[in-house]
């Protein structure tokens, strides 16, 4: 399983991150590096094993479904880059 | 007296009960020396005046007669710890200007028992690095320098600024977290202690997430006996995060007995591995010498899939580091870069908002979770996970704990290892095997090497015995006798 170009485009895209057209040939080299390092784990069969879900044997607690916070719009978007009437303002997403 | 600033937190506690100081007087010293160690560059935001605040208040509550149980002790925390309207950063470019409304879990408990912020400190960006070379806000410089010498040292990362801080009597100790080593590789390449607890112990709740399944805070502090005071604070349960256990906090001090006698220590033979330093082995040695004095028994054991961890971790951490940093919109907070949609809005945000080794680690986590290749990438991971852990459930019915090496070496100069990502991943080599099975370890400093460089031996415990590892870790502290303290060159 080789990264090409056209590969670390279309990831780059999944991730939401800009690319320049330069930089995608050396990451293309870089993340092969790391694929090919990490390819060493097919040398275990792994066929009977199940996958960890969970680092600490321990369930989960059930908790009452109630409100127990909220009413802080504020304090919600008093970080964003921009906001007004507590809303959070995007570019225009609808024409 | 000595200076202030050279106590442990067991002396400073100690001091302040008796009244030979008030909690003013250390948090001041503090803050001076911060002011005079700006050129290790291990803070991000000093907060002096929260700081002289909260020492007033402790001095109040100390004449009162109703002292908690950190009182006047001034620490660091790391910049990866909400905390409420002061900024964080979490190292990071893309966080500009966050300053939550809301306070860690971890930090609200050492508050609660008293603790004085002196301010946040450094680290490598969403704590990915093992040398605090990735911050956004420049590397952090090692306090030590090799022998006639002064190239400028890592600190080790992420949690760099916490190692360095302690290092140079800065702070009495600091928060860390601890993904892949990120406590206990800096505290071993600054002679301090380190312990990342077992996955479960401290809330993270309020901690900015890097890999969740594998991220757990910890202390960080000169000697063993101040760790374990530090996590008896910072450990609880917290419904707000879901795999904090609901245990008891155990008074960690009091298992501090110096008595390991009988006590079964492990050495794992897979930890040997090619190409490490003849002194590590050395020092791995005498750390085997020293328990066996004080009465241990050693047995060799084996932990088969030691060699899959560190590929197994740069799966499983990219993977759920490119999900927990898709929050990183320019929205909600932080850094917004402009674009003609709002696609490229996020996309330009991302780009000018990450640096280079977040970018790396976030596309590699995205290509292993695309369609197609979760099964081949995530679930494999997931499975050398389990086999990791039974590797040590196994180990473990043959000893109580297991002694290793820290750190693959020591400190190294700045710039040595930005080049090949994979060179940097091998310094977690013997740290992240805990991490992908959720165990505790503890760091110790175990001396110095030929260049005048510290070293550290792990400590590696079953889920939740946190206290043996503090037992153990005292009788190798108290062996190898006081690591010397860095000549303070930083001053100005």
């Amino acid at each position: 399983m080789s990264v090409d170009k056209d590969t670390v485009r279309r990831v780059a895209r999944l991730a939401r991150i800009a690319f320049p057209e330069e930089r995608l040939e050396p990451m293309a080299g870089e993340l092969n590096r790391i694929l090919a390092w990490v390819e060493q784990l097919n040398a275990v069969d792994t066929s009977a094993v199940e996958p960890m879900t969970s680092v600490v044997k321990v369930s989960l607690k059930m908790r009452e479904d109630q409100v127990s916070d909220g009413n802080r719009a504020d304090a919600v978007v008093r970080n964003a880059p921009l906001g007004e009437d507590n809303y959070f303002a995007v570019p225009k997403v609808v024409e | 007296m000595s200076k202030l600033t050279d106590l442990t937190i067991a002396e400073a506690r100690d001091g302040l009960k008796k009244k030979s100081f008030s909690a003013t007087e250390l948090t001041d010293a503090h803050i001076k020396a911060v002011e005079k160690a700006r050129a290790l560059n291990a803070f991000v935001t000093e907060t002096p005046e929260i700081a002289r605040a909260a020492a007033a208040e402790s001095d109040k509550r100390i004449a009162a007669g109703s002292a908690r149980p950190l009182d006047g002790i001034p620490l660091g925390i790391k910049d990866l710890f909400c905390t409420k309207d002061v900024l964080t950063t979490a190292g990071s470019h893309i966080l500009d200007g966050f300053k939550p409304a809301y306070e860690s879990t971890v930090t609200t408990n050492l508050f609660k028992d008293g603790a004085v912020m002196l301010g946040k400190l450094n680290m490598d960006e969403f704590a990915m690095g093992s040398s605090n070379e990735t911050s956004y806000y420049g590397p952090v410089i090692n306090p030590w320098r090799r022998k006639g010498s002064d190239t400028k040292l890592v600190p080790g990362g992420s949690s760099g600024g916490s190692s360095a801080s302690i290092a140079a009597r800065l702070v009495m100790g600091a928060t860390g977290t601890d993904t892949g080593g990120s406590i206990r590789q800096p505290a071993a390449v600054t002679g301090i202690a380190g312990i990342k607890p077992t996955y479960g112990r401290c809330s993270r709740w309020g901690i900015v997430a890097f890999a969740s399944s594998l991220d757990q805070a910890g202390p960080m502090a000169r000697t063993v006996r101040d760790c374990a005071i530090m996590l008896k604070s910072m450990a609880s349960h917290d419904p707000l995060d879901s795999t904090s256990v609901d245990l008891p906090v155990p008074d960690y001090e009091a298992a501090m007995t110096g008595n390991i006698k009988g006590l079964k220590v492990g050495i794992p033979r897979e930890y040997r591995i090619d190409g490490m330093p003849a002194e590590i082995e050395a020092l791995w040695q005498k750390g085997i010498q020293w328990l066996k004095d004080a009465g241990a028994e050693i047995v060799d054991v084996s932990l088969p899939h030691t060699k899959y961890a560190l590929p197994a971790y740069y799966i499983v951490a990219p993977a759920e580091a490119s999900s927990n940093l898709a929050r990183y919109d320019g929205v909600r907070f932080g850094l917004r870069v402009p674009g003609k949609d709002i696609t490229s809005m996020y996309e330009n945000t991302r780009a000018a908002g990450f640096g280079r080794e977040v970018q790396r680690r976030i596309l590699i986590g995205t290509y292993v979770l695309s369609a197609g290749y979760y099964d081949a990438y995530y679930i494999k991971a997931q499975k050398l996970r389990t086999l990791i852990a039974r590797d040590f459930d196994e180990a473990y019915r043959k000893c109580d704990v297991l002694l290793t090496p820290t750190a693959p070496g020591p400190a190294f100069g700045i710039g040595e290892k930005t080049d090949d990502p994979i060179s940097m991943y091998l310094n977690d080599v013997f740290t992240v095997t805990v991490n992908l099975a959720g165990l505790p370890g503890l760091s110790v400093p175990a001396g110095l090497n030929s260049e005048g460089l510290p070293l550290g031996l792990q400590i590696i415990g079953k889920a939740f015995d946190e206290s043996t590892l503090f037992r153990v870790g005292e009788v190798i502290e108290k062996a190898a006798g006081t690591t010397p303290r860095p000549q303070a060159w930083w001053e100005v």
